[in-house]
């Protein structure tokens, strides 16, 4: 009862604390959002000055050509390897960051990783495609080291695809992971070594489940806007980087069809709701 | 179970000795308490004998067998730190039973010792709670637990009573030191409070910038200091300097006093007396004439009344003294009172000046 009454006390003074927060969410989101839910019920765009109607056909669309399912289960096979490898490099690097280095080190390694958030994201990638193609920067410093010839031509690849967005995603898994290994205690691991237990016994047993919160974070901030990305794709991926993602991006940009795009990214958004939804408990009881 | 032996260990921090040429052996089943100021090494010392951190010079045994290079896993020691450090995301029982599962002992065995563990300490009835559901005296003895469930050869603990209020540290102090016995571990414990020292540990080493200064029985150190430090670091005393006469000292003024305790040194040399607080009577008259006690006359500048007893600060030739009188009803003394102090040579200890 009293504590019902402070969290009503509490929610009152902290709502015009609240407010601008909220004014922001619904003219910068919720506003565009519902009229993209409105759009995807229509037979054409109503600004374009043709007639319109309501219709449901945008949503049947998806279901009934099967290259749209195809093409989303590659994009939610891509967000998967992404964001493991986001894991497998973001991990560690967040726990030499927070748990070896100290000082000065520590700031400069930092300021490296997060170095990508601060570039431009087509800069990014452009580059990534001089390193990758044939006679590009790794072909040839290959070829230069070593005595035999081989041709590096990563290009228009699915690895490629990978490379590119791993890179400007990893960040993400390492700010996340970082904030909640450096929340550690190091007295936890020395005490899980005084008690006899190796410092890979220590990692399995309490790093990892003390910072899952953080690989939660770091995967749900990874892996959704990986599964709708067509950036990448498109300029690494070039004709093998079709994805789900590209094709919205084309109704928007090159066909016009709006409606459709619209439908098609609800139909991601609650795909990838359901499998959050699916996902967060399992991970909450493994932690 | 096991004695340690420290054998000349330094280890230096940059151009910061944090530990001297340090050499201390612990028996095989004592209570040993280290004590001495903040920064003067005890945490670096308990840290090399666990094996977290390892000396830069000097050798480390452990049940005769040298460990200096030993990594902490391997150590087979048990460790109590000051923040407890229990698993947050564990229950109770888990934390308990961490050092047995790591180690592959099966399920069976891991409950029963869990729960005998836990028995203990007067915990069985708490296994399935997580730690943030425990009060702090209760968590510490979930850390004792966790510690000594895996049978390890040293209990090491870091100030681990620091955290707590004063009622429940004399409770966890009985508590810990019944423990002890019951389980006749070698048990090396930091701490600050010279009083947990002198109640709870068979011997005492007191450190001073990373220096061992002194090292016996609480009994010895408090009776025998060997320096100014010890003499004044471990309870109160009162310092006289002067030059040595063989059986004691004489002052600058020229007053002699005789001291019963303590080191041998040459006449002549500069040398201080130490008394305690306690040992000195103190009265209104010289009163009867009595052979060899140390006498010298003062003027009573301050009281201080602290329920059981009364401490009073008498000036003499520019020194100020310290006096502690039982308070059993008798008359008290004025401040600015003339008085006069005596105490024996035997209560009196001669220390080298260094
Ligand atoms: N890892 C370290 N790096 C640099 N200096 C250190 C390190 N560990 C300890 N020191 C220094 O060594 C000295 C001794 O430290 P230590 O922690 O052993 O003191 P302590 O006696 O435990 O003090 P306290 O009572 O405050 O805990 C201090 O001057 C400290 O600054
Ligand atoms: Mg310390």
């Amino acid at each position: 009862m009293a504590a019902a009454t402070a969290s009503r006390n509490g929610l009152r003074s902290a709502l015009p604390l609240l407010a601008p927060a909220y004014l922001w969410l619904t003219v910068a989101i919720f506003l565009p959002l519902s009229a993209m839910v409105f759009f995807s019920f229509m037979t054409e765009l109503p600004l374009s000055g043709k007639p319109w109607a309501f219709t449901l056909g945008n949503y049947a669309a998806f279901f009934s050509q099967s290259l749209y399912l195809t093409l989303l289960l590659a994009s939610l096979r891509l967000g998967l390897e992404v964001t493991l490898w986001c894991v497998v490099i973001g991990y560690p690097a967040a726990y030499v960051l927070a748990k070896v280095l100290k000082g000065r080190s520590r700031e400069a390694i930092f300021l490296l990783v997060i170095l990508p958030f601060w570039s431009n994201g087509l800069v990014r990638i452009f580059s990534w495609a001089m390193v990758l193609r044939e006679g590009g920067i790794l072909d040839t410093a290959l070829n230069a080291m070593l005595p035999f010839k081989i041709n590096i031509d990563l290009m228009y690849s699915y690895p490629a695809v990978i490379i590119g967005l791993v890179h400007s995603y990893v960040p993400y898994m390492v700010l996340t992971c970082y904030l909640t290994l450096q929340a550690i205690d190091d007295s936890l691991i020395e005490a899980g070594r005084s008690l006899g237990a190796s410092r890979l016994q220590v990692l399995k047993r309490v790093i990892i489940p003390l910072s899952m919160p953080g690989l939660v974070a770091g995967a749900a901030l990874i892996f959704v806007p990986v599964v709708g990305s067509f950036m990448e794709p498109r300029i690494l991926g070039g004709r093998t980087g079709t994805f789900y993602g590209t094709v919205i991006e084309d109704q928007f940009v090159a066909v016009f069809n709006w409606p459709l795009g619209a439908a098609l990214s609800f139909i991601l958004l609650a795909v990838v709701l359901v499998i959050l939804a699916i996902a967060s408990p399992v991970l909450r009881r493994a932690a | 179970m096991a004695g340690v032996q420290v054998s000349n260990v330094s280890r230096s921090f940059g151009a910061h000795k944090a530990l001297d040429d340090v050499s201390i052996d612990f028996a095989d089943g004592g209570f040993y308490a280290l004590l001495g100021p903040s920064g003067s090494g005890k945490t670096t010392l308990l840290r090399q004998i666990a094996g977290f951190d390892f000396p830069d010079s000097g050798r480390i045994a452990i049940g005769g067998e040298s460990v200096e290079r030993v990594p902490v896993e391997k150590r087979r020691i048990g460790m109590v730190f000051q923040n407890y450090a229990l698993f947050p995301n564990m229950s109770v029982a888990d934390n308990v039973a961490f050092g047995l599962s790591v180690r592959g002992e099966a399920k069976a065995v891991i409950a029963t010792e869990v729960q005998r563990a836990l028995a203990l300490v007067q915990l069985g009835k708490l296994g399935g709670r997580r730690p943030h559901q425990l009060s702090g005296g209760q968590r510490q003895r979930v850390a004792l637990a966790r510690a000594i469930v895996t049978k390890p050869r040293v209990l090491l603990l870091d100030e681990p009573l620091g955290a707590l209020d004063k009622a429940l540290r004399v409770d966890m102090q009985i508590e810990l030191k019944r423990i002890q016995r019951e389980i006749g571990i070698t048990t090396i414990f930091v701490t600050h409070d010279q009083e947990e020292a002198l109640t709870m540990s068979d011997r005492i080493g007191i450190l001073r910038d990373g220096r061992l200064v002194q090292e016996g029985p609480p009994e010895e150190i408090y009776n025998r200091p060997k320096s100014e430090f010890a003499a004044t670091f471990l309870g109160d005393a009162n310092i006289f300097r002067g030059d040595t006469t063989g059986n004691g000292i004489r002052l600058a003024d020229g007053t002699a006093i005789a001291a019963g305790a303590g080191a041998t040194l040459a006449a002549g040399a500069k040398a201080s007396c130490a008394v305690r607080p306690e040992r000195i009577r103190i009265a209104t008259d010289a009163g009867a004439p009595d052979g060899n006690a140390n006498i010298l006359k003062g003027q009573v500048s301050k009281r201080i009344f602290a329920g059981n007893n009364s401490t009073y600060f008498v000036e003499r030739a520019g020194q100020t003294l310290k006096v502690i009188v039982q308070n059993t009803g008798m008359e008290r003394l004025a401040e600015g009172q003339d008085v006069v102090l005596r105490w024996s040579p035997e209560s009196t200890v001669l220390i080298a000046a260094n």
